[in-house]
């Protein structure tokens, strides 16, 4: 009994992981209808950012977010500009195609510079540290600190949308960008601002992938597939709904892994076609005024 | 609906007195001078022309109205000017300034509003999220939020309210008072009876004085040809993309207006602008 709480609690630890790997894709989607299929590669791209700060710097890596965060938001931001938004239209099909692009080029980029070798960043004793429960059940620190984590990047993404200029900006491009233009919003420089803080999210993404396990410049289309997962299984546009997608495919995945080793990544795919077949538009979809 | 209708908000004119609006065109001239200027505009949609040549002039503080059927290429001109159009040739000028280079988001800032038709609220921004990013630029004038509400005391008890739960009057009022919040010196609208109860046109147009008295310039582009003669001073009507006929709009006769609405030959209406 006592070893299926656990395997619950972790599998909610490990959806906070997926969760921030969502909630990025889902900020694009939302604003501008940008499915970024390169969104996995990006966060594989910031884990070896934090791996160049902290080898340079020297700096614990869960500190060395705050300078990957904004390195990756300015890429975001002169990504979406110079390439991104010249996508854009009333077709989805050329960002779809222009990210798939971006995504190899970025893969075999990192292949081409740090090699295939799998790579680890070393956050010191708090990856071993954990709290314990009681008999049969302990809470890392890293996990819960990933947990932790998600919930105040969802917070603060929320905040950020509903409670503030940028916020409306956002909201008010995304409804009708031809309209907002008459507010004086330039789209361009809306969408751009969307980007910086996506990849300012996977930032923190990539650093917790660095942290908790090896990566390689292969990792990335697993991670999008998550967070894609995560993302619709929440409903599309709504960013409770990502952390709550995050989380139950976490458990599908640890308490996959529990029956059998070997299912721990089908058991996650089955909980996504499972809500896909019974609720197509997702847990927690935004309602529609 | 109907109870902000009989009397005029005070606070409107108490506080912001209508001449601070005109020294902006000291400049320009006394009297009333020019504010807009199109010379020879021409306007497509793809290999589609919608407008040939047209020529326009808009004084400060001056109501115009441009009327002509469906198709004539009103609502055009209008997006035109506010620079949602971007394929277009001939000069636009506000207060002698180019702006027909400039994107929508520039022309705003240089005070060119425009309640685009069907309204178009945000639908995910609530009713005073969507007046509020009207004056998102912060350009300075009379309109604020509380004299929005001032003009329209029906927005501020739906204030909280998603802007779809609106009657489509009332949505009307959040697209003019969206429009005002950038305190525009010339205000287009587009089709602003377009869906509504006679009541409620009538209504909406009972509020037109108050916005004009703040000292900015009108232009309505109208289907309800009676309903833009009675709120303008000058009028000019659209044929196929060309200015069939222009003139006051008391001196317009019922004529001349249906000839050039229709395309039949006229030979009362003059075909040049009198300003």
């Amino acid at each position: 009994m006592m070893g299926w709480i656990n395997t619950i609690v972790q599998g909610v630890l490990l959806g906070g992981l997926y969760a921030i790997f969502a909630a990025g894709l889902s900020l694009i989607f939302g604003v501008m209808r940008l499915v970024n299929i390169a969104h996995g590669d990006l966060i594989v791209l910031a884990a070896y950012v934090a791996l160049l700060v902290t080898t340079a710097l020297g700096l614990n890596p869960v500190l060395s977010i705050v300078v990957v965060a904004p390195v990756m938001a300015l890429l975001g931001y002169g990504l979406q500009r110079v390439i991104l938004n010249r996508t854009l239209g009333t077709d989805l099909l050329p960002p779809l195609l222009v990210t798939f692009g971006l995504s190899i080029i970025i893969q075999n980029g990192l292949l081409e510079i740090f090699t295939a070798d799998s790579r680890k960043l070393d956050a010191g004793t708090i990856e071993i540290a954990s709290i314990r429960l009681g008999e049969g059940l302990a809470i890392g620190i890293l996990p819960l600190l990933q947990l932790v984590l998600a919930v105040a990047l969802i917070a603060a993404l929320q905040y950020v949308f509903y409670s503030t200029a940028l916020g409306r900006a956002f909201r008010a491009t995304s409804d009708d960008p031809e309209v907002a233009q008459l507010m004086g919003l330039d789209n361009a420089h809306v969408f751009a601002l969307a980007m910086a803080l996506s990849l300012a999210v996977v930032a923190v993404a990539g650093v917790l992938l660095a942290v908790r396990a090896n990566f390689d410049p292969s990792l990335g289309p697993a991670r999008l597939i998550f967070g894609f997962e995560a993302v619709i299984i929440g409903g599309l546009g709504s960013l409770w709904g990502t952390l709550a997608g995050g989380i139950i495919l976490g458990v599908a995945q640890t308490v996959g892994a529990k029956i059998d080793p070997g299912w721990q990544l089908l058991a996650g795919h089955i909980a996504f076609l499972v809500v896909l077949a019974v609720r197509p538009e997702g847990l927690f979809p935004r309602v529609q005024g | 609906m109907s109870e902000g209708e009989a009397h005029p908000p005070p606070a409107l004119r108490a506080t912001s007195p209508a001449s601070s609006r005109r020294l902006a065109f000291g400049e320009t001239g006394e009297g009333k001078p020019t504010l807009l200027t199109v010379r020879g505009l021409e306007a497509f949609y793809g290999d589609f022309q919608a407008l040939f040549g047209i020529d326009l002039e808009v004084g400060a503080g001056e109501v115009v109205a441009v009327i002509g059927a469906n198709g004539a290429g009103k609502s055009t001109l209008l997006k035109s000017i506010a620079g949602l159009i971007a394929n277009k040739r001939g000069a636009i000028e506000i207060a002698g300034e180019p702006i027909d280079k400039l994107p929508a988001h520039d022309i705003v800032a240089r005070g060119i509003a425009l309640v685009p038709e069907g309204r178009r609220l945000f639908p995910s921004l609530s009713v005073e999220e969507n007046l509020v990013i009207g004056g998102q630029l912060g350009r300075p004038g009379p309109w604020t939020l509380k004299q929005v509400f001032a003009l329209f005391p029906d927005l501020e008890t739906r204030r909280a309210f998603k802007s779809t739960a609106l009657s489509g009057g009332q949505q009307q009022m959040v697209a003019i008072g969206r429009a005002l919040m950038s305190n525009p010196r010339l205000l287009l609208c587009d089709e602003i009876s377009l869906g509504l109860a006679p009541i409620v046109v009538r209504e909406i147009y009972a509020r037109l004085p108050d916005i004009v008295a703040e000292g900015l310039s009108v232009v309505i582009v109208e289907q309800d040809i009676q309903q833009a003669l009675r709120a303008a001073a000058r009028a000019y009507c659209l044929q196929e993309g060309r200015v069939a006929l222009t003139g006051k709009a008391r001196d317009l006769t019922r004529e001349a207006v249906s000839a050039a609405y229709f395309g039949q030959k006229s030979e009362i209406g003059s075909r040049k602008s009198d300003t």
